[in-house]
């Protein structure tokens, strides 16, 4: 921004002093069932510059707090306590009042970038709006600052993107533009609710460097709102967590997370796949759900998923109380925590497992359960209502080789747009591919019957991500999960012993079995759709997505589930997701997808710790750690702009056009890349090197291994090398 | 865009042409205006009966083919859409209703489509206020009466009050006067306007109810989204994001309705020309079936279909100039 002058050369409040105070914020809602507390007795000073994380599940009251803060919040709102802004109260202001302020010193970022920006405007037009309501500057001035701003958020070519219309931007771009509306009149206080929730890890590194750097160039202080304590560890340099509408602990980053003083927090942090996490212990579980914030008992609200809890804590709810500088924690245990210095395994212990059977050498000799042989799925693009004509092909998985051995769980990684769901739907098809073989149980799903079918559906069931549209409204859960029971002709009184056996398996009581799915929390609906997967006993489960809809607290509950019965019933999983954490935790061997091809497969252990493919390491490092010292000293890489279209794929590597090792070659090494694809080779040996001092890259040596690419660590990139990026 | 269009109408035309040969064969083999003659007192000559029915192109003895053939050189060759069984000129005739009905319909579909977007967007803003609940009935009421009633009830209300001025303030039998006008300026038109009045507010009515209702659910939908609070996070004051970015964008589906509502209502307002005596071509539709004319059926089919197509396109161009994701791609 350094050609930009900033509208504002001095600022209200010096760096350093507090230009947004808190105290004690009490937002209600007024419902059928009683008012709503959302939000109770929330207070925080936040210094120029600085970043705040407010950091909670869905239902803790943060979105309701940057809402109230800038008076957005509905208007049946009730809303009482302080909010000051340079010293100045806002709560009670009018909304012209308010007006001049917001977008101003306040501005916004919100969670979804497809429907934050209104689709009828350019993106210039949209920015230009941000900058005039506020500043009589002309047109061509404010244009000119558009082109400048986005420029400064990353967008190519500024001057011409500028006149496009939302639609035409990807999420990242679009996420990126809502900055630059943002930034627009270097507003002194940024509020960012789960700015990067909805972009993909990749592009989420993209945005969370912009959202920095336009910290930078205004010197505003930032509210992060966020579930991800990755990206809390990241960004934030103070921390306030929030459970049931009300604060429970609040900190400086580190103190959260290497010295939580609240059961929450500490289990908050148990709960979290890490990416680094070489053991793999089972996480840390909270039980149950964050309650409704409609009628809450007395006492702690943490309560009935607390296992420090005791009488007292019934009674009354624990206030703030400070526990060390600048850390204040709600909890009447605190005092114990610090001295027994207990950690979330002490406070919440886990069902221990028995060990995991490495049986990663035998692999060869197990059974298959499932192999891809060259597998290719093509789409047509089609034009014209009358006359239909082929116009292109949509290359979604463009020739795959998989093999899933029986009792192992294979991850599936990469970004949206891989191919990932395709490849999973194709399985589930039972049909011949556009191209190659699949191959379920040991028959070809191109040779099969209609009988065949059925018969080996009963074998291959799936988990579906979003467990609410996965589950029918209007039937009760035993009758969801006995339909795939009376599909294959069970019994009234088989099905009804086996619906109860289920209900107990995933761990929901018998007595829920005449509930509708609404009556359940979105981990109990994933558990009812689990045991939906599992009536008919099957050997192999595709799971799609399966936990990244459910809250952190949740998610952790899910996943110990899936390893448990993996184990018992000795099952094989294709575990498709896009965060590599919990891959890490839950995988044997993973595959790394893009523009539907492999790029890189092996076991968890290889290529987490010696990625060798430079997609896979951007993936890797664009991964936030739950660890703010960690965090503190990554370099990540930095993937350049977007996923190109699976229709209109790069010649030669599809990686090509953002690859970073890409950019450092010479016009003659880079030949290979942009004639072909690169084979599937046996990963080179040797140490991983830094990422810092990586060096002239060299042509790799290595060849397709002999017992097929299923039984090593192989790696699709002519100059691959591994490097340390964890 | 220009290319689209055009393509479009192409499109449209070979539609148009395959909808009308089916509503003629149709007229031809299931309307019989033979009967209209043989039932006359005193009987005609069969033979005669048979010259006149062939000089309109509806003898059941010519082989249907032939007919069609007939049928369809007239209107290429020489525009001319035939004649009813008595004779008249079909064209003629609805060359001169048209008129008629766009006088009719078109203040009061404008009118109607203005009043019913603003009113249906105001009491989406106000939702559930007691301005929103009381509209929301009276608007509920409208659309559940039949225009008839409303027609009917409006001539009554209409006669009260010229009782009530102690002269004819409202006139509701035809387009216009017949006789001879009172004598100062502009008599003839204010004579015009006086006619127009009560069907203009009835076909007002009617539209307004529609697109209030229609409106009102799209822009609830423009003031729940997030971009409306993007709009307000960015300074601007609440009417400001509400008529910039909730009702720009809420704007888009009434374009539609818009433009075929246009379509429907010239060939659907019968009721209001029945009832104010409107010589249109709503009524002309109903008169043509009833009466066995079969040319009169099909011209009032093609115009029909015309209007629709007309609408359509309109649509089309409303949507692209409204939505530029249309525009663009």
């Amino acid at each position: 921004m350094t050609a930009t002058a900033p509208f504002r050369n001095t600022r209200q409040t010096a760096a350093g002093d507090v230009v947004l105070s808190v105290h004690d914020l009490h937002v209600t809602f007024p419902s059928e069932a009683g008012p709503v507390r959302a939000v109770r007795g929330l207070s925080f000073d936040l210094k120029a510059g600085e970043t705040m994380a407010i950091v909670g599940e869905s239902g803790s009251g943060k979105s309701v707090t940057s809402l109230a803060i800038m008076g957005l919040h509905p208007r049946t709102a009730r809303i009482t306590g302080s909010v000051t802004l340079h010293g100045k109260e806002l709560l009670g202001l009018t909304d012209a009042e308010m007006s001049e302020i917001r977008g101003e010193d306040l501005a916004m970022i919100f969670q979804d970038p497809l429907s934050a920006l209104t689709p009828v405007y350019t993106v210039g037009d949209q920015i230009v709006e941000a900058i005039q309501t506020h500043h009589s500057i002309s047109r061509s001035k404010a244009w000119q600052r558009a082109v400048e701003l986005l420029d400064l958020v990353g967008i190519p070519n500024p001057d011409l993107r500028v006149k496009s219309f939302p639609h035409e931007f990807s999420g990242g771009m679009r996420q990126r533009a809502m900055i630059a509306q943002a930034i627009a009149n270097d507003p002194d206080v940024i509020i960012a609710d789960e700015p990067t929730t909805a972009l993909d890890v990749t592009i989420q590194a993209q945005v969370l460097e912009v959202l920095k750097t336009a910290q930078r160039e205004t010197g505003a202080a930032v509210i992060m709102i966020t579930h991800d304590l990755g990206v809390v560890a990241g960004m934030s340099d103070r921390v306030t967590v929030m459970y049931a509408g009300r604060p429970v602990e609040q900190g400086s980053v580190d103190d959260i997370f290497y010295a939580p003083r609240m059961p929450y927090t500490i289990g908050l942090l148990g709960a979290v796949p890490r990416l680094d996490a070489t053991n793999k212990e089972p996480l840390a579980t909270l039980k149950g759900n964050p309650p409704s914030v409609v009628n809450l008992p007395p006492g702690c609200p943490f309560v009935p998923r607390c296992p420090l809890a005791h009488s007292g804590c019934r009674e009354r709810e624990p206030e703030l109380e400070t526990v060390g500088p600048d850390h204040v924690a709600a909890c009447w245990e605190n005092e114990r925590i610090r001295t027994d210095s207990l950690t979330s395994a002490d406070i919440f212990p886990t069902q221990v497992l028995a060990p995991v059977e490495k049986a990663v050498v035998e692999k060869v000799d197990q059974e298959v359960v499932l192999s891809l042989e060259n597998m290719k799925k093509h789409y047509p693009l089609m034009k014209g209502a009358v006359l239909r004509r082929r116009v292109g092909t949509v290359y979604a998985v463009d020739g795959i080789d998989l093999t899933l051995h029986r009792g192992e769980t294979l991850g599936l990684v990469g970004e949206s747009g891989c191919g990932k769901s395709t490849t999973l739907l194709e399985i589930l098809n039972l049909h011949a591919p556009t191209e190659g073989r699949i191959v379920v149980f040991g028959n070809d799903t191109a040779s099969l019957k209609r009988a065949d079918k059925k018969r080996m559906r009963r074998d291959l069931q799936v988990v579906f991500q979003d467990p609410m549209a996965s589950l029918d409204p209007r039937m009760p859960i035993f009758d969801i999960i006995a339909e795939p029971l009376g599909v294959h002709g069970w019994s009234k009184e088989k099905t009804e012993a086996r619906v109860m056996e289920l209900l107990k398996t995933v761990g929901l009581e018998e007595g829920h079995a005449n509930r509708y799915p609404q009556a359940f929390s979105g981990g109990q609906r994933q558990r009812v759709g689990i045991a939906r997967a599992l009536a008919l006993e099957p050997e192999l489960i595709v799971l799609d997505e399966p936990v990244s809809a459910l809250d952190v607290s949740i998610q952790a509950g899910v996943i110990n589930l899936l390893e448990e019965l993996k184990q018992r019933l000795n099952l094989s999983y294709l575990f498709v997701a896009h965060d590599l954490a919990v891959i890490r935790h839950i995988a044997d061997r993973v595959a790394v997808m893009y523009l539907g091809k492999i790029v890189e497969i092996g076991s968890v252990e290889e290529v987490y710790n010696r990625p060798s493919h430079p997609y896979t390491q951007a993936l890797l490092s664009a991964i936030p750690i739950p660890d703010p010292t960690t965090e503190r000293s990554r370099t990540r890489i930095l993937l350049r702009g977007d996923l190109p279209s699976p229709a209109n794929p790069p010649s030669g590597c599809k990686f090509r056009t953002r690859c970073p090792l890409f950019e450092g070659l010479t016009a003659e090494q880079r030949t290979p890349c942009l004639e072909a694809m690169p084979p599937l080779v046996t990963a080179p040996a040797g140490e991983p090197v830094a990422l810092e001092s990586s060096g002239v890259p060299q042509r790799v040596t290595t060849t397709v291994p002999e017992g097929g690419v299923e039984t090593d660590h192989v790696v699709a990139c002519y100059y691959a090398r591994p490097v340390k990026v964890l | 865009m220009v290319k689209y269009l055009l393509l479009r109408i192409a499109n449209y035309a070979v539609l148009l042409f395959i909808a009308v040969s089916l509503a003629w064969v149709l007229a031809q083999t299931q309307l019989h205006p033979r009967q209209l003659f043989e039932v006359r007192n005193p009987p005609l000559d069969p033979q005669s009966i048979e010259n006149i029915l062939r000089a309109a192109n509806v003898s059941d003895q010519v082989p249907l083919w032939d007919r069609y053939v007939t049928w369809l050189k007239g209107i290429f060759l020489h525009w001319d859409w035939g004649s009813t069984p008595g004779g008249a000129d079909v064209g003629e005739e609805i060359s001169r209703r048209i008129w008629v009905s766009f006088r009719l319909v078109t203040i009061g579909w404008l009118l109607g489509t203005f009043l019913g977007v603003a009113i249906g967007a105001w009491t989406a803003v106000r939702q559930y206020k007691i301005s929103d609940r009381v509209i929301t009935a009276i608007v509920l009421l409208l659309v559940a009466t039949p225009s008839y009633v409303t027609g009917e009830v409006s001539k009554m209300v209409a006669t009260v009050i010229n009782k009530q001025v102690g002269f004819q303030l409202f006139l509701f039998l035809g387009e216009k006067s017949t006789g001879t006008l009172p004598d100062y300026p502009l008599a003839e038109l204010v004579d015009r306007v006086q006619h127009m009045v009560l069907p203009t507010l009835v076909l007002t009515l009617f539209g307004l109810a529609g697109l209030q209702r229609l409106q009102r659910g799209l822009m609830l939908d423009a003031l729940g989204s997030d971009f409306v609070r993007t709009a307000r996070a960015k300074g601007l004051r609440e009417n400001k994001a509400v008529m910039k970015h909730a009702l720009r964008t809420a704007l888009i589906p009434t374009g539609t309705y818009f433009a075929f509502q246009a379509a429907s209502l010239f060939v659907g307002a019968t009721y209001t020309e029945r009832i104010f005596a409107f010589q249109g071509m709503g009524i002309y539709g109903v008169d043509t079936i009833s009466k066995q004319n079969i040319n009169g059926v099909v011209a009032v089919t093609a115009f029909g279909g015309l209007c629709y197509l007309i609408g359509a396109i309109l649509a089309d161009i409303m949507v692209a100039f409204l939505d530029p994701r249309v525009r663009l791609s």
